[in-house]
């Protein structure tokens, strides 16, 4: 493989992630290892809502739904003292399906700005029900224990826990790379490209994009139970719908359709953030501006700004 | 006459106050072409959507080769056999010439619930691509993105994704649309070279083409099948000639 400018961001991206740990206690900041692993958290939500979003054109703006599903998940088991994580991740992997299959089956019957709403609506009635639950801290959220893993996995240890993070986000970058190529990866595609053509030579859309849409929301779910892991807090505000935004605005920023471009943009956003909370509270005011300007004059984001051998044309 | 591959009967399809198609009946026999003509607006591709499925008739009834079709989805008429092309060019802008029919390759070779390997690198996909393009003469242009092909080769791609569906009735929607003098004549020379192989209901304005290629000619204006009959016989026809054909028609069967 030729070492184009894309590979060598990607190499760079995950070699920087994976000395954070050493490098962060080396300078005694050991902030660094939890802001990175948000990061990678937010990396994991925007990769899953860019299999749907960039890949497949589904306009999802109700993604943080499966966030607050995996988070809920770790925190009710663990109240109930259910504390094991392969109780924790399971659950919140099938438990997020589920629910995606039940919210994409009826939205996916719309498109446009109706599919936009009804995602919307559906993560509303969840951040609804998670306020109204005060058996489980309602508003004001819940404390939580981390998963346990018996002695394998020790998620009380810093660097294990940063390193199951990384862990879980190279998981999600192989799976979407699979499938984003794979035969069924082609049929979501498609269906985004050119619906009436795919159904025309023989594809039933509906289907496929539905399975894809339930992919996406396993795949955040877990980006849901790892944040509650790191936090030790659920609150409904996972399923706020300014995170749906956020996480929207990471896929853009990175690059809509890109397999890294979702990492990118969360970095970049999370980063960013970091920085201009330095300077001012009212961080969205710099942002913004940026924001739309990259959105403008790069239409495949961060992401499409790194140059790649050119395409094969005519 | 054999048991017709496709038989509509009693046809509606309305917009609002528009009859876009007005109670037809209309066959297709084995290894026959029947061509569908009429003037802008006649409702030809209105009618081939019905059959192909993109649009549901208001009444009527679909028979394609001995099953009532008439409730069934687009994809599910394909699956059976019925390829549609489009008379504004509709393919995968974004995609290679190869990966548009590898597509449509794909969705005759099973569910495509297959997760892990790449599509790209499947034999099983793209040899058969390739053979389809080499059929209609795009090998050369395999890997250029189907955006940027010559117009007249867009054309050439549509119906390869019609073949590409190995289908037992290709409806195609103006294949010369949009071409000059000279790719319509290669269009209409592929198109008989095809002859023996498919049945077809075929639209076209370009009269050269229909004449050289139709078995039988079925005339639609303002949504109704006002003739149908053998070249001859609609050359020879007052009603179509007045509705329709007037100078255009040529003098000579081509
Ligand atoms: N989706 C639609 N909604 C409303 N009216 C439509 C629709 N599609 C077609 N029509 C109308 O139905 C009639 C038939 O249109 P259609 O496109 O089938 O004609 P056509 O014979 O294919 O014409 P052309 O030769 O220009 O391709 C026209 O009056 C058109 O305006
Ligand atoms: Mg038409």
């Amino acid at each position: 493989m030729r070492a184009t400018p894309r590979l060598v961001a990607i190499a760079i991206c995950l070699i920087v992630l994976a000395i954070v740990p050493p490098v962060a206690t080396a300078m005694g900041e050991p902030y660094y290892l939890r802001l990175f692993e948000r990061i990678m958290i937010f990396a994991i939500a925007a990769i899953s809502l860019d299999l749907i979003l960039g890949y497949g054109g589904m306009v999802s703006f109700g993604h943080a739904a499966y966030l607050g599903i995996g988070g809920y998940a770790v925190a009710i088991f663990s109240y109930y003292g259910v504390g094991s994580g392969w109780v924790h991740f399971p659950v919140t992997i099938v438990g997020s399906a589920l629910i995606a299959l039940f919210i994409g089956a009826i939205s996916l019957r719309t498109s446009g700005m109706y599919f936009i709403m009804i995602t919307l609506a559906f993560t509303q009635m969840l951040y609804f029900l998670g306020v109204s639950l005060e058996e489980y801290g309602g508003d004001d959220g819940i404390n939580t224990d981390r998963s346990g893993f018996a002695k394998l996995i020790d998620l009380y240890d810093p660097w294990t826990l940063y390193y199951f993070t990384f862990g879980w986000l190279l998981l999600c970058l192989l799976i979407s790379w699979r499938l984003v190529n794979s035969r069924f990866g082609m049929v979501i595609r498609g269906a985004f490209s050119n619906e009436t053509r795919m159904q025309a030579i023989g594809f039933p859309t509906y289907r496929y994009k539905l399975a894809a849409f339930a992919i996406a929301g396993a795949m955040c779910g877990v980006a849901g139970a790892l944040l509650a892991n790191i936090t030790e807090f659920v609150t409904p505000e996972y399923m706020h719908w300014f995170r749906s935004g956020e996480i929207m605005v990471m896929v853009l920023l990175g690059g809509m359709g890109t397999l890294f471009g979702p990492l990118l943009g969360a970095a970049v956003f999370l980063l960013l953030e970091e920085v201009l909370k330095e300077v001012t509270q009212h961080w969205q005011i710099i942002f913004g501006p940026l924001f739309v300007i990259l959105v403008l004059f790069a239409r495949r984001g961060l992401w499409g700004l790194i140059p790649d051998r050119e395409d094969r044309d005519g | 006459m054999a048991e017709p591959i496709l038989a509509v009967s009693g046809l509606v399809k309305r917009f609002g106050g528009v009859v876009a198609t007005d109670n037809v009946h209309f066959d297709v026999t084995r290894g026959e072409i029947h061509a569908v003509i009429g003037p802008n607006g006649a409702g030809k591709t209105t009618f081939v959507a019905q059959i192909a499925g993109q649009l549901r008739p208001d009444a009527g009834r679909i028979v394609f080769a001995g099953e009532d079709v008439t409730r069934l989805s687009g994809p599910q008429r394909s699956q059976r056999g019925l390829a549609r092309s489009f008379q504004i060019t509709s393919v995968f802008r974004d995609l290679s010439a190869l990966a548009n029919v590898a597509l449509a390759i794909q969705a005759h070779a099973g569910h495509s619930f297959r997760l892990w390997r790449r599509a790209d690198r499947d034999a099983a996909l793209v040899e058969p691509a390739r053979a389809v393009l080499a059929d209609v003469g795009l090998a050369a242009r395999a890997h250029v993105k189907s955006g940027n092909l010559a117009h007249g080769e867009q054309r050439q791609l549509e119906i390869a994704m019609a073949l590409a569906t190995r289908p037992k009735l290709l409806l195609l929607d103006e294949p010369t649309a949009g071409m000059g003098a000279e790719d319509s004549e290669r269009m209409t020379a592929f198109l008989a070279t095809l002859k023996s192989r498919y049945a077809m209901l075929l639209i076209e304005h370009d009269m050269n083409a229909v004449f050289a290629l139709a078995d039988r000619i079925t005339v639609l204006v303002y949504g109704r099948a006002i003739a149908t009959g053998t070249p001859e016989a609609i050359r020879g026809n007052d009603a179509v000639r007045a509705a329709y054909l007037g100078d255009d028609m040529p003098d000579r069967v081509a």
